[in-house]
C-alpha cells in the first residue's frame, strides 16, 4: 500500500504562503508589482531593447581577446584535450570512490535518475555555451564544442579503466605526473604561438584564476602550518606575513604592483603586466587560503595529533599523512569560496593594471566607431556579468554538492 | 643479559630541541633574506633611476584639485592625503550602514513565509554575490549615473525636496555651524543615554514598562530641536541653477556609484550571514516567544535577533573589513579616496614606492581599528561560559 498523496489544493497554498494576513496580503501585492516591473524590465531588455550587435560583432573579443586567427586552432585543441583530462580524471576518481567502497557502481549505469541529476548540474553553464554557440557566425565553435563533448565522455569512461590498471606507488606517481603534465604541456602548446602578454577576454580571467590558484596553495597551505607551529619564530613570521596581507586592498597591491613591481627586482628582470598580476593574486590569495586551512587545522580533534604520534610518526608525517588531509577535508566549501572570490576578483586586473580581461573588453568595445555614444554599457556589462556569472555560480553548486558527497559534518 | 648502553646525551644532530631551533633559524634567515635583496633590489634601482626614497615628497604642492573639498592647489600632498583618507572614511561608513540595513532586510525576506519575498531575497543574493564587485562599479559609473540619471537641464525633482541628474544627487540640509551641529548630537546622545537609564531605573523599582528607547529618543529630539532654534540653524533646498544645482548638499556622481556598488554587492554577503545567524538560533527560542504570546515583530526584534547577531559579529565584521578594502575601487571611476590621492600624485611626479607605502599603512591601519572595535563588540555579546 502507498501512502496517499496529499494535495493542497491552490486556494489554501496561496492562503498559507501568500495570504497569511492583510498584512501579509499588502507585502504580497508590492512584492508582485515590484517583481513583475523588473522581470518586464528585463525580458524587454533582453528580447526588445537591448542592441546585441555590438556583443555578436565582438564576440571572439570578449572570449580570447587578440588572439590571432591564424593560431586560434591551438585554443580549440586546448579545450578538446582538457575536457578529455576533466573527464579522465573524474572516471579515476570515481573508480577510486567505487574501490573504497564510498560510492556505488550503481551511478555508472544510466539510470532516470542519474540522467537528472546531470542535467540538474549542467543545464546552466550548457545553457551559456549554447548562447554563445548562438551568437557565433561560424561552424568552427559548434564542431569544436561537438569534439569536445565526446572527448570528455571517451575520458570519463576511459578513466575507470585507467584507475584500475594503474595502481601501486610507482603506477600512481606516473598517473599522477602525466596528469599534471597535461595543462602545462597545453600552456606551452598555446604560449608557444601567441606570448602571454598578447592574451586577453575572458580566457585571461580564467587562465589568472587558474595560475594564481595552483600557485598559492602551496604557500597558504605553509603559512597556515606555520601560524599554527610551535616554534615562536615561524609563528611571528607567518602571522606577520598573513595579517598584513589581509588588511591591504587587493586593488592597491595591484596598482602599486602595476608602477612598482619593476623596483624590487633587479634591472632587466622586470615582469610581464600578467606576470605581475599572478604575482600578486598569488600573495593575496595565500594570506587568506593560509587563514581558511587554520580553520581546518582546528577543527581537527587533538587525539588524532595524539594518536600520530603515539604510532612513532616523525612531525611531518603527523602533519601531511594525519592532520591536514582532515583539515583541508573539512574546509572544502571555505576553499571554493575563496577560488570563486579570486576568479572575480580578476575583473580587477583591468581597471588597476590595463590588461585586456572581460571587464576592460566590456567597456572598450562601446568605444569603437560603430557603436560609440549609443550608450552599449549595459548590453556588454549584462554580458560580462552572465559570464561571470555562470562560472561562479556552477564552481559554488558544485562545492555544496562535493560537500554532501564528502560528508562533512555527518560523520 | 646484555646491557644496552644509553649515551649519556643524545648527539646534537639529533636533539630536537637544536633541530627546531636550527629550523627556526633557517626560516628567519630565508625571510629575511628574501626582504634584504627586495630592500637591496629598490635601493639600488631607485638610486640609478634618482627617484628619493624618502617622504619629503608629502610637503610639495599637490597641483590637483579633489572634488567637492576645498583644497587649494598648492596645497601640500600631505592634505591631499587627509582628504582622500577622510573620503575614504566617508563612503566607507555611509555603505557600511546602508549595506547592514539592505542586508539585513533581505536576509530575513530569505526566511519569509511569504513565498514571494523569500523567492525574490533568494534571487537577488544569488544574483548578486557570483557577479564580481568591479562590475557594479563600472555599471553603477557609466550606465546608471551616466545612463539612466537625467542632464541637469531636466533633472528629476521629486516634490521639489532633490535635485537629481548625472552631475550628481542634491538633497535638503542645514545651514549654520556644522561642528555646532556635532556637538549638539553628541549632548542630545548623552540625554540619551541618561533619561533612557532613568527610565530603566525606574522601571526597575515601580515595575511599570520601562519604554527606554522611546523616552530617549524623545529627548534627543527634543534637544536637537531646542538647540536647532536657539543657534539659529536653517534648511536649504537644492535647485537647478544653469549647469549646475545649488544649495543643498551636494552628492558626486562618483560617490554614489561607488556607494551604490558597494551596499548592493555588500548587501548580498551579509543577507546570507544573517539568514545564516537566524536559522543558527535554536528553534526552540522563536517556539517559546510564540507560547508567550509575542507578535511577529516582537518576536524577531526581541527573542531571535538579538541571539542571532551574537553569531553574526565575527564574519559581518570581515564583509565591514571588505567593504572598506573595497572602497578603494572608487578610484576606478574618479572617486577621490585616498587611493585615486596616491594615484594622482604619483601621476604628477611623487615616488611610487613611498607614495603607495603610505597608502598601504592607511588601509592596514583601518582594518586593524576595525578589527580591535570588532573583538570588543564580540566579547561584549558573547556568551559567558563556565
Amino acid at each position: 500500500m502507498t501512502a496517499p498523496v496529499l494535495r493542497t489544493p491552490a486556494g489554501v497554498w496561496l492562503r498559507r504562503n501568500l495570504f497569511r494576513s492583510p498584512v501579509d496580503g499588502v507585502i504580497t501585492v508590492v512584492a508582485a508589482l515590484v517583481s513583475a516591473w523588473v522581470l518586464y524590465k528585463t525580458v524587454r531588455f533582453v528580447f526588445v531593447t537591448g542592441r546585441w550587435e555590438v556583443i555578436e560583432r565582438n564576440l571572439q573579443l570578449l572570449v580570447m581577446g587578440r588572439f590571432p586567427a591564424p593560431h586560434v586552432l591551438r585554443l580549440a585543441v586546448t579545450v578538446v584535450v582538457l575536457s578529455a583530462w576533466a573527464g579522465v580524471i573524474a572516471g579515476i576518481v570515481h573508480a577510486r570512490q567505487v574501490r573504497a567502497a564510498r560510492a556505488d557502481l550503481e551511478s555508472t549505469s544510466w539510470s532516470r535518475a542519474r540522467v537528472l541529476d546531470l542535467g540538474e548540474r549542467f543545464w546552466i553553464p550548457g545553457l551559456l555555451v549554447l548562447l554563445l554557440l548562438a551568437l557565433t557566425n561560424t561552424a568552427g565553435p559548434w564542431i569544436m564544442t561537438a569534439i569536445a563533448i565526446v572527448a570528455a565522455v571517451v575520458g570519463r569512461l576511459l578513466g575507470p579503466f585507467l584507475g584500475r590498471r594503474i595502481h601501486g606507488a610507482v603506477g600512481g606517481a606516473i598517473l599522477t605526473i602525466a596528469l599534471a603534465a597535461v595543462p602545462i604541456g597545453l600552456y606551452l602548446y598555446v604560449v608557444d604561438a601567441v606570448g602571454f602578454g598578447e592574451w586577453g577576454g575572458f580566457m585571461l580571467n580564467l587562465f589568472l584564476a587558474a595560475c594564481s590558484i595552483i600557485l598559492c596553495y602551496p604557500l597558504g597551505v605553509l603559512l597556515a602550518l606555520g601560524r599554527r607551529s610551535g616554534l615562536p619564530l615561524v609563528r611571528v613570521v607567518s602571522t606577520l606575513y598573513i595579517e598584513l596581507v589581509r588588511g591591504a586592498p587587493l586593488f592597491v597591491l595591484l596598482l602599486f604592483a602595476n608602477v612598482a613591481l619593476g623596483f624590487f627586482v633587479p634591472a632587466g628582470m622586470t615582469p610581464s603586466t600578467p606576470t605581475r598580476a599572478i604575482v600578486v593574486f598569488t600573495l593575496f590569495t595565500a594570506a587568506y587560503m593560509a587563514e581558511i586551512v587554520r580553520g581546518g587545522l582546528q577543527s581537527v580533534p587533538k587525539g588524532q595529533f595524539e594518536a600520530a604520534k603515539a604510532l612513532g610518526l616523525s612531525p611531518p608525517r603527523q602533519t601531511f599523512l594525519i592532520v591536514l588531509p582532515q583539515a583541508l577535508r573539512n574546509v572544502i566549501p571555505a576553499q571554493i569560496g575563496q577560488l570563486i572570490s579570486l576568479f572575480k576578483d580578476t575583473a580587477l586586473a583591468g581597471v588597476a593594471m590595463g590588461l585586456f580581461e572581460l571587464l576592460r573588453v566590456s567597456s572598450a568595445i562601446t568605444q569603437q566607431p560603430d557603436f560609440r555614444g549609443q550608450g552599449l554599457i549595459g548590453e556588454t556589462l549584462a554580458f560580462g556579468a552572465v559570464l561571470f556569472w555562470t562560472v561562479s555560480y556552477t564552481m559554488s553548486r558544485e562545492s555544496q554538492r562535493l560537500e554532501r558527497k564528502l560528508g562533512v559534518g555527518t560523520r | 643479559m646484555t646491557a644496552t648502553i644509553v649515551p649519556d646525551r643524545v648527539p646534537i644532530w639529533r636533539d630536537v630541541r637544536v633541530l627546531q631551533w636550527l629550523f627556526q633559524l633557517i626560516v628567519v634567515a630565508a625571510s629575511a633574506a628574501i626582504v634584504i635583496w627586495l630592500y637591496g633590489n629598490y635601493t639600488t634601482n631607485s638610486q640609478s633611476l634618482g627617484i628619493p626614497t624618502n617622504f619629503d615628497f608629502l610637503d610639495n604642492p599637490a597641483a590637483f584639485e579633489i572634488t567637492g573639498n576645498e583644497m587649494s592647489q598648492n596645497a601640500p600632498v600631505r592634505d591631499a592625503y587627509v582628504q582622500g583618507f577622510l573620503n575614504t572614511l566617508r563612503v566607507s561608513v555611509a555603505g557600511i550602514v546602508a549595506a547592514t540595513v539592505l542586508g539585513t532586510i533581505v536576509g530575513i525576506g530569505r526566511l519569509s513565509k511569504n513565498w514571494l519575498v523569500s523567492k525574490m531575497a533568494t534571487v537577488y543574493v544569488e544574483a548578486i554575490r557570483n557577479v564580481p564587485l568591479p562590475l557594479f562599479v563600472v555599471f553603477g559609473a557609466l550606465a546608471v549615473v551616466l545612463g539612466i540619471f537625467p542632464r541637469i537641464q531636466e533633472a528629476w525633482e521629486p516634490l521639489g525636496l532633490m535635485v537629481i541628474s548625472n552631475r550628481g544627487i542634491a538633497g535638503p540640509w542645514f545651514t549654520g555651524s556644522g561642528r555646532l551641529l556635532v556637538l549638539l548630537g553628541l549632548v542630545g546622545a548623552v540625554v540619551w543615554w541618561a533619561v533612557a537609564r532613568w527610565r530603566r531605573s525606574v522601571s526597575d523599582r515601580t515595575g511599570a514598562p520601562a519604554n527606554s528607547g522611546l523616552w530617549g529618543g524623545a529627548a534627543f529630539v527634543v534637544v536637537l530641536a531646542i538647540g536647532w532654534f536657539a543657534f539659529g540653524f536653517g534648511v536649504t533646498l537644492p535647485e537647478v541653477d544653469g549647469r549646475r544645482s545649488a544649495g543643498g548638499i551636494r552628492i558626486d556622481p562618483s560617490f554614489f556609484a561607488i556607494f551604490f556598488a558597494l551596499v548592493i554587492y555588500t548587501a548580498s554577503h551579509i543577507a546570507e550571514i544573517v539568514r545564516g545567524s537566524i536559522q543558527a538560533v535554536p528553534k526552540g527560542q522563536g517556539e517559546a516567544a510564540n507560547a508567550l504570546a509575542l507578535s511577529g515583530f516582537q518576536r524577531m526584534w526581541y527573542v531571535v535577533l538579538p541571539q542571532a547577531f551574537r553569531i553574526a559579529i565575527p564574519p559581518v565584521g570581515n564583509q565591514y573589513l571588505n567593504l572598506i578594502k573595497n572602497s578603494s575601487l572608487g578610484a576606478g571611476i574618479g572617486y577621490y579616496d585616498i587611493t585615486l590621492v596616491t594615484q594622482t600624485t604619483v601621476g604628477n611626479g611623487s615616488p611610487a614606492v613611498p607614495a603607495f607605502t603610505i597608502t598601504l599603512l592607511v588601509y592596514i591601519s583601518i582594518s586593524l581599528v576595525t578589527s580591535l572595535f570588532v573583538n570588543i563588540a564580540n566579547r561584549r555579546v558573547a556568551l559567558v561560559e563556565r
